[in-house]
């Protein structure tokens, strides 16, 4: 049996100390691709994290019915069924947030950090293990992503979660602001170059934060470090 | 023994994809006719951007006319009716700008002036080149009234060029391609106006039925 102690290993594992984006540096391309504003990187990684948990809840179910040999062949069909059942359900039942989504769904299959928790994890342990750590995986590549779009999006457009209500529905369109006056965004903030400015400076912030925290916790060894 | 194992793994692969197969016809059942209506919204939505819904009668989406353009691609035109005769036509035309496509839908009324023009899709740098979407600015909404001859065809261009169209700052050829996408619309509509406009609605009552379900689904 899993302990609970082990459900919050896992969790602070996919949000923090080994989120997909921070720390394993997987699913770079949908983090840059698509984080031009905070709701488009919330959208796609609630995308993401929904395909994630889905897929590695169906690996772990037939764990034991693929053999060694075809268990790649079987992630690609599982992950890539996945998608396309979100892609045609939201065109149908969720069109307006697929007008904003659509075109990002099918790159979900090439992402590898679903792929990569799976072989890891789901296609190893029982199911309950599995959806959590797909779930909390997911959900640390969307606060990453959403943290990614809100940088990029306060200094380029110099608003914040823009048309989060088309998103989320209209109850959400308090979320919706204007931090900076209209014109006065740096416009490479939310072109490309402005997706590897800033992701590295997420990054560099992230090891900061780390290492201060293991000072803190060992103060003998920072000395130690060249 | 070998070709054995490698038979069972065909046998495992095998019934996999057969398994996710039927999901996916099985989704792909259900959500059919949601998409296809989706679609169908989707074009009366920007259908009814250029073509107001005070001139016609009839679904637009519906009483289509395929016809071909000077470089021999397909163009839909969409015909707006009322009690019979043509009040209006709308179709699609492109021109390439800074960064890919732009595609315009126009919609025209029988003298070949302008209804309206909307900026479907582009992909122009956020910023500088997006201001002919509405969304962001009436730049595109000067177009409205306009027709080939008022002004004379050599003004159809922008300031740049000599002709009377405001350029963007930082921005000449995405407004310079829009123009371009609209006068060539315009000339496609004086080419085919006669067979526009011999159009009859036909298909009225189907048309009303698609329409009322698109209704009834909202």
């Amino acid at each position: 049996m899993t302990t609970m102690a082990e459900y919050r290993n896992i969790a602070r594992e996919g949000l923090w100390s080994n989120n997909g984006v921070l720390s394993m540096m997987l699913g770079l391309c949908p983090a840059m691709a698509m984080t031009n504003s905070a709701t488009n990187g919330l959208g796609m990684g609630l995308a993401t994290a929904f395909v994630m948990t889905g897929s590695a809840t169906l690996v772990s179910i037939f764990r034991t019915r693929f053999s060694q040999e075809v268990r790649i062949p079987v992630f690609v069909l599982i992950i890539a069924s996945m998608v396309t059942v979100v892609d045609m359900s939201m065109n149908a039942w969720l069109h307006e947030l697929y007008k904003v989504l659509g075109l990002f769904i099918p790159l979900i299959v090439v992402n590898c950090l679903p792929f990569a928790r799976i072989e890891m994890v789901a296609s190893k342990r029982p199911i309950l293990p599995s959806m959590a750590d797909g779930f909390f995986m997911g959900v640390g590549f969307t606060l990453a992503l959403t943290f990614i779009g809100a940088i990029r999006e306060v200094a380029g457009s110099g608003t914040l979660f823009a048309d989060a209500s088309l998103l989320l529905g209209p109850a959400f369109k308090f979320m919706e602001m204007r931090v900076l006056p209209p014109d006065t965004g740096i416009l490479m903030m939310i072109l490309p170059p402005g997706a590897f400015l800033v992701t590295g400076l997420v990054l560099v912030l992230k090891r900061m934060i780390d290492e201060r925290s293991a000072r803190v916790a060992q103060p003998s060894a920072a000395h130690c470090a060249p | 023994m070998k070709s054995q194992r490698t038979l069972i793994h065909g046998l495992i692969l095998g019934a996999f994809c057969l398994g996710f197969g039927s999901l996916l016809v099985m989704t792909n059942g259900y959500t059919k006719d949601d998409i296809a209506l989706r679609a169908l919204e989707d074009r009366q939505n920007s259908l009814a951007q250029v073509i107001p819904d005070s001139i016609h009668d009839n679904n637009l989406a519906t009483d289509i006319l395929t016809l071909k353009n000077e470089q021999g691609s397909e163009v839909t035109a969409y015909i707006a009716t009322r009690e019979g005769k043509v009040t209006g036509v709308a179709f699609e035309t492109s021109s390439t700008g800074y960064a890919g496509a732009i595609k315009v839908m126009l919609g025209v009324d029988p003298e070949g002036k302008i209804l309206g023009a909307r900026v479907l899709a582009h992909k122009e740098t956020p910023g500088l080149g997006d201001k002919i979407e509405v969304k962001k600015g009436d730049w595109i909404l000067r177009f409205t009234g306009l027709s080939v001859g008022n002004p004379p065809v050599e003004k159809w261009k922008v300031k740049k060029d000599g002709g009377i169209f405001d350029q963007f700052a930082g921005a000449t050829i995405t407004p310079r391609a829009v123009v371009k996408a609209i006068r060539e619309g315009l000339q496609f509509f004086d080419a085919n106006k006669a067979k526009l406009m011999e159009f009859k609605s036909g298909k009225t009552a189907g048309a009303e039925a698609a329409g009322a379900a698109a209704k009834g689904a909202k």
